[in-house]
Formats: structure tokens, C-alpha cells, sequence
């Protein structure tokens, strides 16, 4: 079992409010993970379940059991730090075995943990190397390596693979969901990548400032942001914003500023209907804005000049100045433009968020 | 441009001084000349001399004759020589031993995040950096048996009735210079291994403590064999320089009482220059050499050791 819940989780450094009332359940075997901009109080959050930092208020338990005042070591808690925090001078073997020794596990039972671990990891060839002989790929696997031969009830992975180059980011982002499938302990991952959230977490907590913004599936925050950081944060490139007055007009609400004029499709409207006169913001995702054909006549236009094209190979992406603004869009691979051509552009009309302008909360 | 002309210089019109350090091997040796005539001066020339000193019966305005191993025959046999000897290696042992247990104990506490933490790590070297033989006076005050303020406090606790002589007994004279050089010392091992304990990733105690080691666990398998090659460094480092400490034994019992705390350096200066018998205070400096060159190559080796790994 590994069950965790945090209840008004809260952590003061002298003056600053670093982690503001965090409540949160994970439930067993779930992978969840903590995503935000540096200082958001991820990391710090992370270190009150490892028991590496005090928690100032609130309460965190494992399995019912609250565990404040417990040491790290009596947590039955494993973490992987972001850069390995390897021992130098111990061999892979003794570095994935130490834990086990600490905790006075029979010779036999460490042997057979460590060389499990390091099939599933694949790292059995190197168990007599010290970490310095190793690559950071192999270094991040025995890293891992150690959290797993003590079979704890809760991983704590913080930023791990943020040290490793793309191309292996990637790689090692695949086994970590596998091993996670594989092996179905509970897991909780930080880290201020949005790709690596998505991809790995079951559940996704978005933070700023200290403050929890959203909890939920990967595709429910891409498609149901609640408020207007959570929209730019996740998904890449990132959300186009405009702020825009809403008016009324012929029974239709319009949409507009300096630049842009747009006409709402219905389903946004009715969410705006007593916002008529007032200034909102309109987020777009680039994805959901195409170049505009006869298909889509009814759907809300816009015009833009193009000041950059960038040919990504399976998509284009056209930064665009509209009005004032600029908006970026991501089109199909076959659209034939140049710089400064002027372009007209339709959304998706069910694609559109609308944030309130001074709360940012999704309207 | 501009600039790049200005390197060029014609064909016709060599520059002779300048090609000559172009050779790597002429540069290589100009550059060395200050530090080999350095050397040369003020280690070769009076080691070579010391050595030429010794096997002469030479004295403060006699040339002296060739004798040959006569003054070491001499010292061996002199029981001042012994007990100096003697002395010596209880004075390093035991120093370092205290300096190096007191030391990374205060480098520990050190290392700790606490208010005023740049005040206190200056403030620990001051032991250090006053003159040596200005802060001994102030111990030999302290040590006085009319005066010493450690008499005074240690009555006035109640712990002692008596006047303790501290410098008029042989056993207490040699305590009291042990205390000296471990305080004089400890702010070196402080900082040397605090600075080694900085190089050491936070991290890797918070891994140990996740996977279960206990404090002094912590400290055993994790804080110490990385510590190593600087407690090396920095223990073979200070038993070079209290094997041949001078100063404070100088000033504090100048070798006595009844000649009980000489250590080579003093005894060689004793008889040296002190008793003008050059030779001889040569020998008893030569004597050292082996003892020394020994804890050099250990350290050399042991440092390449750690290159290598």
C-alpha cells in the first residue's frame, strides 16, 4: 500500500510563505506529479514527504498513519535526487546496497534485491564500477536502482532526469512509466517540465507560488485549464492570450480590441452573457488555429501578418502579429507562406477558453 | 582590421629575442629560472650546507676539518638527543591527534547553518594568523606560576589548593607546550577540512539518511571516506610542520626545565648557535631529515593515488 494524503500542508522560511494549504490525496500505486515554474514550492513539498524539510503546518500521512514527526529513514519512503546523489566512493552494487544494509537485511536477500533491480534496469554488467566510470543515463538507472531494492510504499522522484540530454530524457521518460506499470508502487515526481508531466502522471498538480492551481489528468488541465497560468503552462508552444472587451451585437456577443474583432460562437457566448461590457482574456491554443478555407466561414476569423515561420517537419508553427498582439499558430506542414504575407486565420469554435481578466480564473 | 595588420610583421625584419622564446623549450626554461634560483638559494644551497657542516667539527669561527660520521656517532650517544627525540615524536603524535579530533569537530559545527556563520569562521582563525611567538608570550603569561591566570582560575573553582608550576615540571612543562601547538593548530585543521566538507553534496547525507543510516552512521560511511584525501593532506601537512616546530617551545620553556622539552629543532639551535658547536647542531638538524623524507613520499604517493583514481 502506499497512500498518501497531505492536509493543509504549509511551510514558512523565516518571512516567506513558501507552500500555501496544500490538501491533496494520492492514492496507491498512483503517479503523481508536482509541475511548476522554479520557486513554486514543488521541490519543497516533495522534501516534506521525504522528511528532508520540516513541515510548518498541516499534516502529511502514509497509509492513515501520520508521519510528521518521523524520520526520513522510518518513512519506507525511497527518492531519486536530481543530481543521482550517488556515493562517490562506493561501487553500483554497494551504492544500490546501502540502504539494505543500513536496515540489516540478510547478505543473501540484499544480493538478490540488488541483482533484480539491476536486470529490470539494466545495469547488471556494471554493479563493480564506481558512479564517476558511468554515464548519466547509467548513473540516473542506479540511481533508481537504489530506490527500488528496498521496496518501499512511496518513490520520490525529484527532477531526475532534468541533468540528462534530450534525446536521453526522452528515452529514460519511457522507462519510467514502464517501470512504473511493472512494479506499481506509488509514486510522486517533480518536476518544472510540462511534457514530462503530461506524459508520466496519472494525476498532475500545478503550482505557482507556493499555491496549488490545478489537480487533474493530463488531458483535463490541456482542455479544461482553470485559470489562465494553468492554460499557458501546459502544452507547447504555449497558449495565445488576448485581452478583449465583449459587446453585444445583433443578438450575437462580439468579441474585440485594437486589433481583432471576433464574433463568439455560441457556446462561448453563453458562458459571457454577464460579462457584456467588461474586459476578459481569450486563449487559443496554436493547434486549434488553422488557415482559414470555405469550410470554415462560420467559424470566428481573424487577420495577421506573419513575422516568423518555423518549419518543425510535422507542423508549422507562424508567429503572427495581430493588432497590437501576437499569436502563434501551428499549422499543417503543407501550408505554403512566407514572412509578412497576410494571412487570414479561424479558430475552433469549441476550442476557446475565456479567462476572467482580473481573477484569471476560467470562465 | 586595424588590428590584425599591427601583428604582422615582414619577412625581411626577423625579431631575434622574440623567436627564440617561440621554441617551447627556451620558453620553458626562462620561466623556470626564478623559481629554480629560489629554490636553489634558500633550500639546496643551506641543505648542501647543513650536510657539509655536519661531517666537520666546525664551530662559531673555526672553519673546522673534515670528521666524518663523528657527530652523529656523538649525538646517539648524548641522552639530551634521546629525550629531545622522544620528545618530539610524543609532541607530533600526540598534537595531532587532538588537532585533527578537535578540528573536524569544529569543522562539523561549522559546516552547520547558524546566524553570524562568515563572522565565526573568520573569528576561528585567529589563533592562526597572530605572529606565533607574540601569542606563546601571552600563554607563557598564562602559564606563569606567580601569574598565570589559570592557576587563579582553577583555585578559584575550588579545584586546586596549591600553585601548579607549570613550567617547572618536566611532565607539565610538556603538557603545557602540547596545549600551546594544538591551539595554534586547530584552526588549520578546521578550516582545511571544512573547506573539504563544503565539496561534499548535501545531498549525499539527506540519500543516506532516506536510506536509513543514523547520524554517526552518516558521518562513518558517507562524511569521512570523502573527507579522506583532505584529512591526509592536511595531517601530513601539520606533522611536517610540528615535527619541526621551534617557536613555541622556545619561548615558552626554551627547551627546559633541566632540558626535558627540546625537540630537534630546539636542541640543534641549543647546541648550534646557542653553544657554537655548528657541527654538531647540524647532525642533530640532519637528523630529522629521514623521519621527514618519509612522510614526504607518503604524502606524494598518496596524493598521486588519489590522481590516479
Amino acid at each position: 500500500m502506499g497512500q498518501v494524503v497531505l492536509k493543509g500542508i504549509n511551510k514558512f522560511y523565516d518571512s516567506v510563505h513558501a507552500v500555501k494549504d496544500v490538501n491533496l490525496q494520492i492514492r496507491d500505486k498512483e503517479f503523481v506529479v508536482f509541475v511548476g515554474p522554479s520557486g513554486c514550492g514543488k521541490t519543497t513539498t516533495l522534501r516534506m514527504i521525504a522528511g528532508l524539510e520540516a513541515i510548518s503546518s498541516g499534516a502529511i500521512s502514509i497509509d492513515g498513519n501520520v508521519i510528521n514527526e518521523l524520520a526520513p529513514m522510518d518513512r519506507d519512503i525511497a527518492m531519486v535526487f536530481q543530481n543521482y546523489a550517488l556515493y562517490p566512493h562506493m561501487s553500483v552494487y554497494d551504492n544500490m546496497a546501502f540502504g539494505l544494509k543500513m536496515r540489516k537485511f540478510e547478505r543473501s536477500e540484499i544480493e538478490k534485491r540488488v541483482r533484480e533491480a539491476a536486470d529490470i534496469l539494466g545495469i547488471g554488467e556494471l554493479l563493480k564500477r564506481k558512479p564517476r566510470q558511468l554515464s548519466g543515463g547509467q548513473r540516473q538507472r542506479v540511481a533508481l536502482g537504489r530506490a527500488i531494492v528496498r521496496h518501499p510504499r512511496v518513490f520520490l522522484f525529484d527532477e531526475p532526469l532534468s541533468n540528462l540530454d534530450a534525446k536521453l530524457r526522452v528515452q529514460m521518460r519511457v522507462e519510467l512509466k514502464k517501470l512504473h506499470l511493472r512494479l506499481g508502487t506509488t509514486a510522486i515526481y517533480v518536476t518544472h517540465d510540462q511534457v514530462e508531466a503530461m506524459t508520466l502522471g496519472d494525476r498532475v498538480v500545478v503550482m505557482k507560488d507556493g499555491v496549488v492551481q490545478q489537480v487533474g489528468e493530463p488531458l483535463e488541465l490541456y482542455n479544461q485549464p482553470a485559470n489562465k497560468f494553468v492554460a499557458g503552462f501546459i502544452g507547447s508552444p504555449a497558449m495565445n492570450f488576448a485581452a478583449v472587451t465583449v459587446s453585444e451585437a445583433n443578438g450575437s456577443l462580439i468579441a474585440e480590441n485594437a486589433g481583432l474583432r471576433i464574433k463568439l460562437p455560441e457556446e462561448t457566448a453563453q458562458r459571457l452573457r454577464g460579462h457584456i461590457g467588461h474586459e476578459v482574456t481569450l486563449g487559443v491554443r496554436p493547434e486549434d488555429l488553422t488557415v482559414a478555407g470555405t469550410a470554415d466561414l462560420d467559424h470566428p476569423c481573424f487577420d495577421g501578418v506573419i513575422e516568423v515561420v518555423e518549419q518543425l517537419g510535422s507542423e508549422i508553427l507562424l508567429d503572427m502579429k495581430v493588432g497590437q498582439g501576437v499569436m502563434v499558430a501551428s499549422v499543417e506542414p503543407s501550408v505554403r507562406v512566407k514572412v509578412r504575407d497576410k494571412l487570414r486565420v479561424a479558430m475552433r469554435p469549441s476550442r476557446l477558453h475565456v479567462f476572467d481578466a482580473k481573477t484569471e480564473a476560467a470562465i | 582590421m586595424a588590428i590584425a595588420e599591427t601583428r604582422i610583421y615582414m619577412p625581411g625584419a626577423p625579431r631575434p629575442r622574440l623567436r627564440l622564446l617561440e621554441d617551447e623549450r627556451w620558453l620553458a626554461f626562462v620561466l623556470l629560472v626564478p623559481t629554480l634560483a629560489l629554490l636553489g638559494m634558500f633550500i639546496a644551497y643551506p641543505f648542501v650546507r647543513g650536510i657539509l657542516l655536519s661531517v666537520t667539527n666546525a664551530r662559531v669561527g673555526v672553519p673546522g676539518e673534515f670528521v666524518g660520521l663523528a657527530n652523529f656517532y656523538k649525538i646517539f650517544n648524548d641522552g639530551i638527543f634521546r629525550t629531545s627525540v622522544y620528545n618530539t615524536f610524543v609532541y607530533t603524535g600526540v598534537t595531532t591527534v587532538f588537532k585533527l579530533a578537535l578540528g573536524l569537530w569544529l569543522a562539523m559545527l561549522l559546516n552547520r547553518n547558524f546566524r553570524g556563520k562568515a563572522f565565526t569562521r573568520a573569528f576561528i582563525l585567529l589563533p592562526f594568523i597572530i605572529p606565533t611567538v607574540l601569542s606563546t608570550f601571552a600563554w607563557k603569561w598564562m602559564f606563569d606560576p606567580t601569574f598565570s591566570v589559570l592557576n587563579w582560575l582553577l583555585y578559584h573553582l575550588g579545584l586546586i589548593t596549591g600553585r601548579i608550576n607549570w613550567l617547572g615540571d618536566p611532565d607539565l612543562a610538556m603538557i603545557s607546550i602540547i596545549i600551546v601547538n594544538i591551539w595554534r593548530g586547530v584552526p588549520f585543521f578546521a578550516i582545511s577540512l571544512l573547506a573539504g566538507l563544503q565539496t561534499i553534496s548535501p545531498e549525499l547525507s539527506e540519500a543516506a539518511a532516506i536510506d536509513g543510516a543514523k547520524p554517526l552512521q552518516r558521518f562513518w560511511y558517507i562524511t569521512w571516506p570523502l573527507l579522506l584525501p583532505v584529512t591526509m593532506v592536511v595531517v601530513l601537512f601539520s606533522v611536517i610542520q610540528t615535527f619541526a616546530d621551534f617557536q613555541i617551545v622556545y619561548v615558552m620553556t626554551g627547551g627546559g626545565p633541566a632540558n626535558a622539552t627540546h625537540l630537534f629543532a630546539t636542541y640543534a639551535y641549543q647546541i648550534g648557535i646557542g653553544t657554537g658547536i655548528l657541527s654538531e647542531g647540524a647532525a642533530i638538524s640532519l637528523a630529522m631529515f629521514p623521519v621527514l623524507f618519509l612522510v614526504v613520499i607518503i604524502q606524494l604517493l598518496y596524493i598521486r593515488r588519489v590522481e590516479v583514481r
